[in-house]
């Protein structure tokens, strides 16, 4: 075993394997860059070694440097967690020559299986079922019948030259074979001036479901199940599961026997992941083969109850497997949503800045949280925007779920935007609960974009009942300050009105005990045993039965409360105050439209106008750059600039006014 | 004796209707709350003591007698706030307007006398179309003696104006010489010079809300310290912050129960200030994590933004948190901040309140328009505040305190009690850069001596030791324990006793 591992990784997945190699009583050595010097994974690892200013290429991605480093330190071997060099034969093959173990499979397996072509054709030899198709010239439409016929319907024509789905035609039946096929041509000639069409199977309602596999270097090749991650935004995984809801166990025995195969055909070790595409009938075809660890292990750690990431160093030390494949157990279900810095509200722009205030779920059971930050780090423009992984496991997908919201509930996180009210509110959709599950999820149930979450009439219920009792409680407290009038003193009135939106509440507040409440609505008394006290971020509270968390944020005089995804403002009056209130005019948010705003943090690098121009709607007006990305704003209607707010070079907040227009 | 009891009726009835259930509505319509609608809303329920509900006008001329309404447009009396005494006047617009008669300005400053006797805050809820013109200098006298009552009140007890309405002319001056201004948006304003006078003197076109609404005077002007979505947020706002505030000079602030402990660390702090000293932080993120529950009652928040002031509680008891702003211009001091600074300083000191100061001040900000502007009498202002107050003073330097504004931002020179620095902090004349520049200005051309010598200026200044081994540093702290290490100063500081030499009273560069 070794002594010593160095990690060249950074964020989550480097604290994640320095927690197993403490585990394991091995030192660990961290890589950072200038931006990562008091980043977790440093202060989490025994030694830490600087390798370069913060874009990954002059830093993370120098081979050099982690190979001096690794000699520096004295580490014995390298982890390469994923993305970075994880999959870089030259990475592997330096190592190799300066006598450091690599932590994955040999470079042979990372090479065949990184070329499209070669992997496929590997996979096919290897007996793992491939996406049928002709690649062949195919001379006009009778010919094209046939070989839809050979495939099966629905077949996919597609232009060879094709791309952004130009020349692309689904057909059913011959007859719109004949015609998809002149029409795919005729459109491929005229987009990309070559006719040539090709033809695959239609994958209908496509789910994305891969298979864990180990192998160690003395010719055992288990798999560990499969995750499913169909769950996807612009090919970007979003949530993974394990198992699949749509799976049975024939099915991933079949699975897990082709990847196995396919793991054995190019002689590998280590954690690997093979990728399949799932038809709505359950036929499943190859997609390619991932070597090294994924981002999404940890659903399969949740069932399996193994460690990958120790397997991964076991293997590299030359043990064999542990286990055998009859010795592979699932239990339960665990759930993996992806916690990124991004406005779900604004397109998913990516949100850069400090964690202000940071609070993991650590008080709950059943919860995992693989994160490489505390509260006070700073989400950089230079690497991937993901916070956290947050997973959960319940005995079944039900329980995983419940439990997986409450996991939402209860992480708080201010300073940057982050895309949990948008996992709660996937999760919370019907067809996720049922499963019914599809590549297409996102933009099927989301088609105009996340608007933001919904709110049931649970979580409303919820939000009025907690904001009766923290308006109580804080009124409560004010009745106890000090120097009042002596036998004049502050008494809190029982009835409140909750004002939420448009809608005025009556509830009736009683504390029975320190931390026992009754709300009464109108339509009937709940129970609320809390012991919420003011100032603190989350309400934690048993409503009638019903563990209830919610993120309590004070704006002025109302409560800004998060639960399930959906974040409310609720002012709590007295009934006299909220007859009042109800007076008050409706104001219309300020008119913006005159302004071009900042649509995110970010740096000004240029302004393209000046005050007194005239411009045309898609003019360029401004570049913010953001996340190490230039953002080019345009016009969106015509008209004259007539002043500017910010000058180039400035720092940029989000809706911040860049320019005013007449 | 029926009889009269019948009249009282009547008359008490009529003066709560005002100027009659009409004007009410319109009232309503233009989205502003009646003065005793206002009141409910300010007071503790059924603590309001109504006083001169009685009082009519006396004037006879342009048909005045005829017009009577008890009250004569302003309700006035005393009630409680949580439990605390606070006077109270009302302006009722139904009434002639709100306009001020010589009754009027009587009935405001009967409870005025009052409270500075018996020590308690007056609270007044503009909203008046001005003087009362049919009444002539009646009326004017009626503003004088409403003057003199808030200079008079001036240190003595807390007075706080909420403007709900027009007011304008000579108005303005009472709510401008008391403690705070909050004002409605959309619905208040407030000018010396009425648009249309701006038109003809000026020749300006101007609105209103451009001249004197809640933004121009919350952002532009600085006259007003908050402003409000509407009446009743302002007067709910307005309770919370009556919390923090003693009843007079002779009381120390209240104390509410907290449900913090001082001994909380945060060690999110300790990343707060950034590796490379051009890079901004937010300091309201130290504010909210040092203070009680989070609960920060900014002042002042889009005006001069350079400087953080406001209000908050450490232990449960109230604090004045005075930092510089390292997001906007660098932190420095200029003309507005320091004016804004100052007189929240010189609140805090006649009411007895700490102050807590955070500092991250590279100095003051150079340019023609802030040497004309008299940055050197307004930035005076701000080290004059600080050097003359005597409350409990703790100072936490969190990064550069340089040159004369290290001096004026609460230093140990100026009597600060407790003078803490992080680790962070670079206390010295200027930045290592500009030292350099002018210490060796002969080897200004050679930049490679040049940035040697810039780097020996920042290893021997450019850290909190030289001041601390002087004293003029009492400790360097660990960021994560300043929340600590204030609480257990402000504790051992509560029962501070520190005069000035007597004089009549001080003369500050105004």
């Amino acid at each position: 075993m070794f002594d010593k591992i160095l990690i060249a990784n950074r964020g989550e997945i480097a604290c994640r394997v320095i927690r197993t190699c403490r585990r394991l009583g091995i030192k660990t050595v961290a890589v950072y860059s200038e931006a990562d010097a008091t980043a977790l994974h440093v202060e989490m690892a025994d030694e830490a070694v600087f390798v370069g200013p913060p874009p990954s290429a002059q830093s993370y991605l120098l081979i050099e440097r982690i190979v001096e480093a690794c000699k520096a330190t004295g580490a014995q071997a390298v982890h390469p967690g994923y993305g970075f060099l994880s999959e870089n034969t030259q990475f592997a093959q330096a190592l190799a020559d300066a006598g450091i173990v690599f932590i994955g499979p040999p470079a042979g397996a990372i090479a065949a299986m990184g070329d499209k072509i070669t992997s496929k054709k590997l996979a096919k030899e290897a007996g793992v079922s491939t996406v049928p198709g002709h690649m062949g010239l195919i001379e006009d439409a009778e010919e094209a019948v046939g070989l839809a016929r050979d495939i099966g319907y629905p077949v996919m024509i597609k232009a060879t030259a094709g791309g952004g789905g130009k020349g692309m035609r689904v057909a059913h039946d011959d007859q719109e074979m004949r015609d998809g096929f002149r029409a795919a041509r005729s459109e491929a000639k005229s987009s990309f001036a070559d006719d040539r069409v090709f033809i695959e199977k239609f994958i209908e309602e496509p789910r994305h479901i891969e298979i864990q596999v180990l192998a160690d270097t003395h010719g055992n090749v288990i798999h560990l199940g499969e995750r499913e991650c169909s769950i996807q935004r612009r090919h970007q995984k979003v949530i993974e599961e394990a198992p699949s809801p749509v799976m049975d166990p024939e099915t991933r025995s079949r699975m897990g026997e082709q990847a196995k195969a396919l793991a054995r055909a190019v002689d590998y070790c280590s954690a690997g992941t093979v990728e399949f595409i799932m038809d709505r009938d359950k036929s499943f075809f190859f997609l390619e083969m991932n070597t090294r660890l994924q981002v999404e292990h940890p659903v399969t750690e949740l069932v399996t109850g193994l460690d990958l990431v120790e397997q991964m160093i076991r293997v590299a030390a030359g043990e064999e497997l542990p286990l055998t494949q009859s010795d592979v157990a699932l239990d339960g279900w665990a759930l993996e949503a992806r916690v990124y810095a991004e406005d779900p509200l604004r397109g998913f722009l990516p949100s850069i800045g400090r964690l202000s205030y940071y609070r993991e779920p650590e008080a709950l059971d059943d919860v995992r949280v693989d994160s490489g930050v505390v509260e006070g780090s700073e989400i950089t423009m230079y690497y991937d925007p993901m916070i956290a992984k947050l997973c959960s496991w319940g005995r079944n997908r039900e329980d995983a779920l419940e439990t997986m919201q409450a996991a939402l509930d209860s992480y708080y996180v201010r300073g940057i935007n982050h895309n949990m009210a948008f996992l709660a509110d996937v999760m919370g959709t019907p067809r996720f609960r049922d499963g019914r599950l599809s590549t297409n999820f996102i933009p099927e149930e989301y088609p105009d974009g996340f608007q933001g979450a919904q709110m049931d009439e649970a979580v409303r219920a919820t939000l009025l009942v907690v904001s009766a009792v923290l308006q109580r409680a804080t009124a409560d407290r004010e009745a106890r300050i000090a120097g009042q009038v002596e036998g004049h003193e502050k008494g809190v009135g029982n009835d409140w009105v909750v004002l939420m939106e448009d809608e005025h509440v009556p509830v009736h507040v009683t504390r029975s005990d320190e931390a026992i409440w009754r709300v009464a609505l109108s339509e009937g008394e709940v129970q609320v045993q809390s012991s919420w006290k003011p100032g603190e971020p989350l309400f934690h509270g048993r409503i009638s039965g019903r563990n209830v968390i919610v993120q309590v944020d004070r704006r002025g005089a109302r409560w800004l409360l998060t639960h399930g995804g959906t974040s409310r403002q609720l002012l709590v009056l007295r009934p006299h105050a909220a007859k009042l209130a109800a007076l008050m005019p409706k104001k219309q948010p300020p008119d913006l439209s005159k302004y071009l705003l900042s649509p995110m943090p970010g740096l000004l690098v240029q302004l393209l106008v000046e005050e007194g121009m005239p411009v045309k709607a898609g003019e360029e007006l401004a570049i913010v750059e953001a996340m190490k990305m230039e953002n080019v704003l345009r016009a969106e209607q015509d008209g004259k600039v007539v002043k500017l707010h910010a000058e180039p070079g400035s720092n940029l907040a989000v809706d911040q006014a860049i320019l005013e227009f007449e | 004796m029926q009889d009269i009891i019948r009249q009282l009726e009547e008359k008490r009835a009529r003066a709560r209707l005002g100027g009659g259930q009409q004007r009410i509505e319109n009232q309503h319509a233009k989205g502003k709350l009646s003065a005793r609608e206002r009141l409910a809303l300010l007071l503790d329920e059924d603590s309001f003591e109504e006083w001169d509900m009685f009082v009519e006008h006396r004037c006879v001329d342009f048909g005045m007698a005829d017009q009577r309404v008890p009250s004569d447009g302003v309700v006035t009396g005393h009630g409680t706030i949580n439990g605390r005494l606070v006077f109270v006047f009302s302006q009722d617009f139904t009434v002639f307007g709100g306009s001020l008669s010589e009754s009027h300005a009587a009935k405001i400053c009967k409870i005025m006398d009052k409270a500075i006797q018996v020590g308690a805050p007056v609270i007044g809820l503009n909203d008046s179309g001005g003087a009362r013109i049919q009444e002539g200098v009646d009326s004017l006298a009626g503003y004088a003696e409403v003057f003199q009552r808030n200079v008079d009140a001036s240190g003595v007890v807390p007075q706080l104006s909420l403007i709900m309405g027009p007011c304008a002319g000579g108005a303005v001056y009472s709510p401008a010489m008391t403690d705070f201004i909050f004002m409605v948006e959309d619905s208040s304003y407030m000018f010396v010079t009425g648009p249309e006078v701006v038109k003809t003197v000026t020749h300006e076109t101007v609105t209103a809300e451009e001249l004197g609404g809640a933004i121009t005077h919350t952002s532009k002007s600085g006259v007003a310290d908050l402003s409000f979505e509407n009446d009743v947020e302002a007067l709910q706002m307005t309770r919370q912050f009556f919390d923090f505030l003693p009843s007079s000079n002779r009381e120390q602030p209240p104390v509410r129960p907290s449900f913090d402990t001082p001994n909380r660390e945060e060690p999110s702090l300790d990343t707060l200030v950034p590796p490379s000293p051009n890079k901004p932080y937010d300091m309201k993120e130290l504010i909210e994590k040092v203070v009680d529950e989070k609960d920060f009652f900014e002042v002042q928040p889009n005006y001069a933004k350079n400087i953080i002031i406001g209000l908050a509680r450490m232990e449960g008891r109230t604090v004045g948190i005075v930092a510089n702003q390292p997001m906007v211009l660098a932190g420095c001091l200029d003309i507005d901040s320091a004016r804004k600074a100052a007189r929240f300083v010189r609140f805090c000191d006649c009411f007895n309140i700490p102050i807590v100061t955070f500092v991250d001040v590279p100095g003051f900000l150079p340019g023609t328009s802030q040497e004309f502007g008299g940055i050197i009498k307004h930035g005076a202002k701000l080290l004059y505040a600080f050097a003359e107050a005597t409350v409990p003073k703790v100072t936490v330097i969190t990064r550069k305190a340089y040159g004369g504004a290290y001096d004026v931002m609460s230093s140990k020179h100026l009597r600060g009690d407790v003078n803490y620095a992080w680790p962070t902090s670079e206390i010295a004349v200027m930045g290592p850069k500009g030292a350099v520049e002018i210490i060796f200005r002969q080897e200004a051309k050679d930049p490679e001596k040049l940035e040697a010598r810039t780097e020996e200026y920042r290893t021997k200044f450019a850290n909190p030791f030289v001041a601390a081994s002087r004293g003029f540093i009492d400790d360097v702290i660990m960021p994560h324990g300043t929340r600590r290490r204030i609480c257990a100063s402000l504790a051992m500081l509560r029962d501070k006793k520190l005069n000035n030499p007597w004089k009549k009273h001080s003369n500050i560069p105004l």
